[in-house]
């Protein structure tokens, strides 16, 4: 998958926004090694969302800079970042409903290769749907491939949209919320294949079931009032009095 | 990630009959196309059926599948109307050269158009649209020197085809219609091309969820200028039909009731189909021709028919056809 899985791949540094004169970020400083599942918690209005934002290229930061393997991002719009590397999903299903399951992921995987040819037949470039098929099956949905996308159910959405942002084979995984509604069956599945996913490669992951992120993650890192707060393994953040005080005292239970 | 998937191979549903023969939607639009003057009551009205058929199926590529509201669609079509006779009539191009020339220019107005209004969303680029067509129309009434401001262009007669050695006498209405399908049948093959080609997935990405295409890769801006000028093409062609037909450029194909004409027929015949279109403008004249033999308020029943579909039938004549007959869903 990848040559160098111990390097340095994502570089924030001081990074800020600010709408208006609501500052929602402000000197974000944070590196991401290749290839482990980092999470990024903290209670709503954190700033977790705003900080996804940027580094999925959505949003331009006020202030800072962003690296990613040592090209700076800056100043690069939306949707040249997935061609960069960076893939990302997003925290209210976000797919397309009208089209079928397959050609959901095909259309996605097409955007690194064919985007404006107006002359050959989309059904014969094999390789896509070979692509895309195999992502699919990655999120065991290859069974559901000819149906409309808006009739799966609530889980297997979220997987769809996984494997949406999946099948460019992007370096660095952004997740949000992947198990947002979620009933416990469907979390399990999810936990399960993310667990597959940061097997092979970086995931950033935003979420709030604590017990699940904890579990998951080898790092993780906390963002309170729009700065960081903390950022280690899972027992220094479980430990962190701080942490506690703004985060975990009073989700005790939660997840 | 490249290799095929490990578990068993999932064969696509078995394509019923019907479908199989759907997949050849060009042909059988020909067919249905080449019979249609036998199956309406007067050559004339298959004609204009014909004319305003591919004006509106170049539309359907940007509202239909894009999902773009443009109420500036008659810009184009009356580009391509204006510069066929201009180029016949004041610089002495013959036909066949004209028509390409008039595509041509009328794609490159749909580009400036095109490069202003798809910056905006919503309301505002139907606004847009509608404004920049406007300007358009004003244009061509006041180079009257031109264009032949409101008394329309006249003065470029074709009355003979040549190609190739064959003579074809084109005041006969046969003749002239035959002819025009040619040009009707290539549009069809191209923007079934379109449709078919990795474009026409972006542009329905696009329609489907305009934040996940960007979010795939897909530079939205761009996609929806390219198939604005591609849509401002093909309903240009049917401005240089109308043009080659009529002999004259009537100013009023630019007004922004024409415009509106085409949103009308496009919903009437079913949007995101392809031969749609043809049954809208079909539907559309048909009930012009009907309803203003027994009174000239026509459009007072045109509109309450057309209220009626956009509540009942939102897919439209042909598109709710092919939802009965199971096929409607699986189609791009």
């Amino acid at each position: 998958m990848k040559s160098d899985m111990s390097g340095e791949l994502l570089r924030a540094e001081g990074i800020g926004k600010r709408f208006g004169g609501f500052v929602a970020l402000e000197g974000i400083s944070v590196s991401f090694a290749a290839g482990q599942l980092t999470s990024i918690i903290g209670p709503n209005g954190a700033g977790k969302s705003t900080f996804f934002n940027i580094l999925s290229g959505a949003l331009t930061p006020t202030s800072g800079k962003l690296h990613f393997r040592g090209r700076e991002l800056n100043g690069l719009p939306q949707h040249r970042f997935v061609h960069q590397g960076i893939s990302r999903s997003y925290q209210i299903t976000n797919i397309f409903p009208d089209l079928s399951v397959h050609e959901n992921v095909r259309v996605a995987v097409q955007a690194l290769t064919v985007s404006y040819d107006i002359w050959r037949n989309r059904t014969r470039l094999t390789e896509l749907h070979a692509r895309a098929d195999a992502a699919l099956d990655a999120v065991g949905l290859l069974g559901r491939r000819g149906e409309l996308a808006k009739f799966l159910s609530h889980g297997q959405q979220r997987a769809l949209e996984i494997a949406i942002a999946l099948v460019s084979e992007p370096e660095l995984l952004l997740l949000d919320e992947p198990t947002a509604g979620m009933g416990p069956e469907e979390t399990k599945d999810m936990v399960a294949l993310l667990e597959r996913l940061a097997d092979k490669r970086t995931v950033l992951l935003v979420e709030h079931k604590m017990k699940m992120v904890l579990g998951l993650s080898k790092r993780v890192v906390v963002l309170h009032h729009g700065r960081l707060l903390a950022d280690g393994a899972p027992d220094e953040i479980r430990s962190n009095p701080e942490v506690r005080r703004v985060y975990l005292g009073q989700s005790e239970g939660y997840g | 990630m490249t290799s095929p998937p490990s578990g068993e191979v999932i064969a696509e549903p078995a394509p019923s009959g019907l479908s199989r023969i759907l997949d050849h939607r060009v042909l059988l639009s020909i067919v249905v196309l080449a019979l249609l003057p036998w199956l309406l009551p007067s050559k004339a009205l298959a004609v204009n059926v014909l004319i305003y058929g591919v004006v509106v199926m170049g539309y359907n590529l940007l509202f239909g599948y894009t999902g773009l509201l443009s109420f500036g669609q008659a810009a184009f079509f009356g580009a391509g109307a204006y510069f066929t006779g201009i180029a016949i009539g004041r610089y002495g191009v013959p036909w066949f050269a004209a028509v390409p020339i008039a595509v041509f220019l009328s794609t490159c107005l749909a580009a400036a158009i095109g490069i202003v209004s798809t910056r905006t969303r919503g309301i505002y680029f139907s606004m847009v649209t509608l404004a920049l067509a406007q300007l358009v129309y004003y244009v061509a009434l006041q180079a009257a020197s031109f264009t032949g401001g409101e008394n329309g262009l006249r003065g470029f007669t074709v009355d003979r085809i040549s190609l190739f050695g064959l003579h074809v006498n084109f005041l006969d209405p046969v003749n002239k219609y035959y002819v025009l399908m040619a040009f009707a049948g290539l549009a069809m093959w191209f923007q079934s091309r379109i449709l078919n080609s990795p474009f026409g997935a972006v542009i329905e990405a696009i329609r489907e969820n305009e934040q996940r295409a960007r979010a795939c890769g897909y530079d939205v801006e761009r996609s929806k200028l390219v198939v604005f000028m591609l849509s401002g093409a093909i309903s240009s062609l049917g401005g240089c039909m109308l043009a080659l037909h009529l002999s004259i450029v009537p100013l009023d194909i630019l007004h922004y009731q024409t415009s509106g004409m085409i949103v009308m027929m496009v919903l009437l015949g079913g949007a995101r189909s392809f031969f749609g279109p043809f049954v809208g403008a079909a539907s559309f004249l048909i009930l012009e021709d009907v309803i203003s033999l027994w009174t000239p308020h026509w459009q007072i029943f045109v509109g309450a028919i057309f209220v009626l579909f956009v509540l009942f039938l939102p897919k439209g004549i042909w598109g709710t056809m092919l939802d009965a007959l199971g096929v409607g869903k699986a189609r791009p």
